[in-house]
């Protein structure tokens, strides 16, 4: 029993590390066709790593990215391709923003209060294209990204200054939030920065999804769907209900995906506001096997790459382009596809074979009695 | 697959050679190294007394091998002509030539194949000849086919065994894969026996008995299917009443009503609107089928593939809904309830197509187990799921149905078919139902499985379990059930008492050649006897 579990676990760390070495391969590729040296920028970019100020920039964005990965996980689980993680995120900000600029409450009522706007937005941005799914055949794919554009449009309104907007600068905000829903971090000092105190909202998240998928009934209803929606209504799953809560969960879970740095950082919503993290927690959640523990580490990965490489630009002596590190981000899921597909067949027949073996030397033994009794 | 080791397999030309064995014997990988699909690890291939290495299929239709297999590979939106020529456009063209060539192979071997019609519009046995022609058009000497006769009706066996012989009194050679081993006896000149992945011997056909055979196979004794005493009760479980179910695009309600009053929509723009209702407008799969089904009763359906078994089983497990009648299970209308909420109350489930619907194939064992039955115990506690009670049944499910594998961790796709549908039967019996719906229990399965899972039905038959047994096997529908109906175009058309009752005369009912009470003596003309009521001939 134990090898099968080595067997496991093998494959399951596999996949990803062929994608990695791929990905850095093919990178220094692309940095040796242009004549720079293939292997100096992830010294530079694992140096910058050491750094705690960057450390913490790294953590405090990889929660972002984590949360969004687990909404993009929970479609996949399901068969869902949930591309509108990134409306439904920055429309629960900018609702979120609104809500802590003109609504005041005692801080352990405004906190709760705000969390649950943003679920809700989310939930219900992504609810529209569960909603289409289910009664009229919409493919999710082709509704959330049109909910991403009027998303976009929605947002624009909403800052407009005669609704929610408040010029601020040349910049267009929703105003400063309330004291009472700002979530402190923890401060680590002047010069290293302060981690986002909903860092550990993301881990909860991160554990709590782990909890349902595995160990509830419905997170059994959820991983049968999106394993075989045959077998899974013949198990008596009904299929339409599964599709639209999956996809109202996925973007409640969305809706918190900006919430570390607004309620953590900026305090208002503005047009300087990431955008795209959606997008990136789709690779995140495909690098990491949908599985948390592996999302987690892709996403720090992620961070890294993005945090690290600003310095490329003014390292000396030799400056390097930051832009490869959004290259070798584009390789990762290029190899990540690929490697993933080939690691799971390989396995699969593997294990047939493997059990095969096991069954006929079994067999041989029962065998030579038979053969004398014949 | 099971992995071969030490094959002997000579074929001799104008010679059927069956290859019989358990599922997970290793038959397919055999067939698959001979055709080219996999490459052998050791060992060689000769073809004419030439040694081949096979890199593709390709090759080995270079070579004259030609498979046909268990699975149709054709474009039903193509004709039979174009469906030959494909991907084989240069050996006589794709017109004239080509239709040329085709009328000869099959006025030849007597395949009776027309070139211009569309696939679609073929039957089961006509698509099988069309696979043949495909074969020989691209110049197979050597023929494999894998279990050709699953899908077919006595008859249509007979007529498949006429155009082998035909084939080989031209000198080619069959290979001839099955199941069936009274098949295989009528047919065969030389059966190779494998058993867990090596030959374990050959048998001539002429002095050697079905039962030999299986026991050379499974190397042990078998027992037959038939039930010994009836345990039939009056106490009925199942009660379906008129039940009708639209084709699927057309099950809304709504269209059979509006033709009730104007027939307007569905009457497909032919302009003038009857004055009569017209139910035909709508086609049904299932056509007012009534029938009552008894606390240890084995109620047996028979009928040829696609005359509204799915659509019955889809109706009773709920995954499909009623278009009108109504389901009684144990007096209670069920017609409203949702899948999980009949299987939790007692209706158990062993599908029909088991890879689709009974199993999650890249999932674990143990979590196979689980499902269907995931709000139930040992599976779940309340909301929460509960490995270890499902490992540990899971590992009992395994133990006391002998479902060979190394673990409960393994994914099920790595067991072979018979073990598979083991594991579906044990987890199906673990929650002791009350109604059990078995569509094909034993299909695919090796005999020494079928053996058991006859004894587990039998046995919870006898406790009270009513069953509906749905099979293209027709020694196994007679020998299980209490009761036999023939479905035929969605409706119940006949039925028969399976203590007289012969597989031929089934077969001819199957294709809607008889109706009504059949009887014995009579060799399965109709007797004239109508539909019975249901509750009549429970005995």
């Amino acid at each position: 029993m134990k090898k099968f579990d080595k067997e496991r676990v093998l494959l399951a760390v596999a996949g990803p590390v062929i994608a990695l070495v791929l990905a850095i391969a093919l990178t220094s590729v692309v940095l040796l066709a242009s004549d720079r040296n293939p292997f100096e920028p992830y010294r530079l970019m694992l140096q910058q790593a050491s750094y705690s100020d960057v450390q913490v920039l790294i953590v405090n964005q990889a929660s972002m990215y984590y949360i969004a990965a687990i909404a993009v996980a929970l479609g996949f689980r399901m068969n869902l391709f949930n591309i509108g993680v990134d409306g439904q995120y920055r429309l629960a900000v900018v609702m979120t923003a609104v809500v802590g600029a003109n609504v005041a409450l005692p801080n352990f009522l405004q906190i709760p209060l705000l969390l649950l706007v943003a679920m809700g937005t989310g939930a219900l941005w992504a609810g529209i294209a569960g909603a289409l799914k289910v009664t009229r055949g919409v493919s999710e794919v082709v509704a959330t990204i049109m909910l991403n554009s009027i998303a976009t449009a929605v947002i624009g309104y909403v800052t407009l200054a005669h609704v929610w907007g408040v010029q601020l600068g040349n910049n267009m905000t929703t105003g400063v939030m309330r004291k009472s829903g700002w979530i402190p971090g923890i401060d680590l000092g002047a010069d290293v920065g302060e981690i986002y105190g909903l860092v550990f909202l993301a881990i909860l998240l991160g554990i709590g999804y782990w909890l349902v998928l595995n160990r509830t009934r419905f997170g059994f209803d959820l991983r049968a769907t999106g394993a075989s929606e045959t077998a899974a209504a013949a198990s008596g799953v009904n299929a339409k209900r599964m599709v639209f809560l999956s996809m109202v969960i996925s973007g409640a879970v969305a809706g918190l995906a900006g919430l570390p740095l607004l309620l953590g950082d900026t305090h208002t919503y503005s047009l300087s506001f990431p955008a795209g993290l959606g997008f990136t927690a789709i690779g995140i959640a495909l690098l990491g096997r949908n599985n948390p523990g592996g999302i987690a580490l892709a996403a720090l990965l992620w961070a890294l790459l993005d945090k690290a490489s600003p310095a490329l630009d003014y390292a000396t002596p030799v400056a390097y382009e930051k832009e490869i590190a959004t290259i070798m981000q584009g390789l990762i899921v290029f190899a990540v596809v690929i490697s993933y597909e080939a690691v799971r067949q390989w396995g699969l027949r593997r294990q047939q074979k493997r059990v095969g073996a096991e069954l006929a030397a079994a067999a041989r033994n029962t065998d030579k009695k038979e053969v004398a009794a014949r | 697959m099971v992995a071969n080791h030490d094959i002997h397999l000579t074929v001799r030309k104008g010679t059927v050679h069956a290859l019989v064995g358990e599922n997970g014997a290793g038959k397919s990988t055999l067939m698959k190294i001979l055709y080219g699909m996999q490459k052998p690890d050791e060992g060689t291939i000769a073809v004419d007394g030439e040694q081949v290495a096979f890199g593709s299929p390709a090759d080995a239709i270079a070579r004259g091998i030609g498979m046909v297999h268990q699975h149709f590979m054709l474009a039903d939106n193509l004709t039979v002509l174009e469906n030959t020529v494909l991907g084989s456009e240069k050996l006589h063209g794709i017109g004239g030539g080509a239709r040329r060539k085709i009328k000869e192979i099959s006025e030849r071997y007597g395949l009776g194949v027309r070139p211009d019609v569309l696939v679609e519009s073929l039957g089961v046995a006509d698509r099988q000849r069309v696979e043949i022609l495909k074969v020989l058009y691209r110049g197979a000497r050597t023929l494999i086919l894998d279990e050709p006769t699953a899908v077919l009706v006595p008859q249509e066996v007979d007529a498949l065994f006429a155009n082998l012989r035909e084939l080989k009194s031209e000198g080619l050679a069959v290979i001839f894969i099955s199941h069936k081993l009274g098949e295989v006896l009528s047919v065969a000149d030389e059966i190779t026996v494998i058993r867990r992945g090596t030959t374990v011997g050959t048998a001539v056909p002429a002095e050697t008995t079905p039962r030999q055979l299986a026991e050379m196979m499974v190397g042990s004794e078998l027992p037959t299917p038939e039930t010994a005493e009836s345990t039939v009760t009056d106490r009925p479980v199942i009660e379906v009443e008129n039940l009708t179910v639209h084709a699927a695009g057309a099950s809304l309600g709504e269209v059979a009503e509006a033709s009730d009053v104007t027939a307007p929509a569905a009457s497909g723009g032919t302009g003038a609107v009857p004055t009569a209702p017209t139910d035909a407008d709508v086609r049904r799969v299932l056509d007012d089928v009534t029938f009552t089904i008894h606390a240890g009763e084995v109620m047996g359906i028979a009928g040829v593939e696609g005359n509204g078994q799915t659509e019955l089983i889809d109706a009773l497990i709920g995954t499909r809904h009623a278009d009108s009648g109504t389901l009684r299970f144990l007096g209670e209308d069920i017609t409203p309830w949702p899948t999980r909420r009949r299987r939790e109350q007692g209706v158990g489930y062993i599908p029909e197509d088991r890879h689709r619907q009974g199993l999650l194939l890249e999932a674990p064992l143990w979590e196979n187990r689980i499902l269907g039955h995931v709000t139930e115990k040992p599976n779940a506690k309340g909301f929460w799921l509960d490995p270890k009670g499902a490992q540990a049944d899971t590992r009992r499910i395994v133990e006391e149905y002998d479902v060979r594998t190394p673990g409960i961790d393994v994914t099920a796709a790595s067991l072979s078919g018979g073990n598979q549908q083991k594991l579906i039967v044990g987890r199906e019996m673990s929650h002791s139902p009350t109604f059990l719906i078995a569509a094909h229990p034993t299909r695919g399965v090796d005999v020494g499985a079928q053996a058991q899972i006859w004894d587990r039905i039998r046995e919870a038959r006898r406790e009270g379990l009513a069953v509906l047994l749905i099979s293209a096997d027709l020694d196994e529908l007679i020998g299980l059930s209490d009761t036999l109906r023939v479905i035929y175009n969605g409706r119940l058309v006949a039925d028969a008492d399976p203590a007289t009752i012969t597989p031929e005369e089934l077969g001819s009912a199957m294709t809607g050649a008889a109706a009504g009470h059949l009887e014995h003596d009579e060799s399965g003309a109709p007797s004239g006897a109508t539909e019975a009521a249901p509750e009549d001939e429970a005995r």
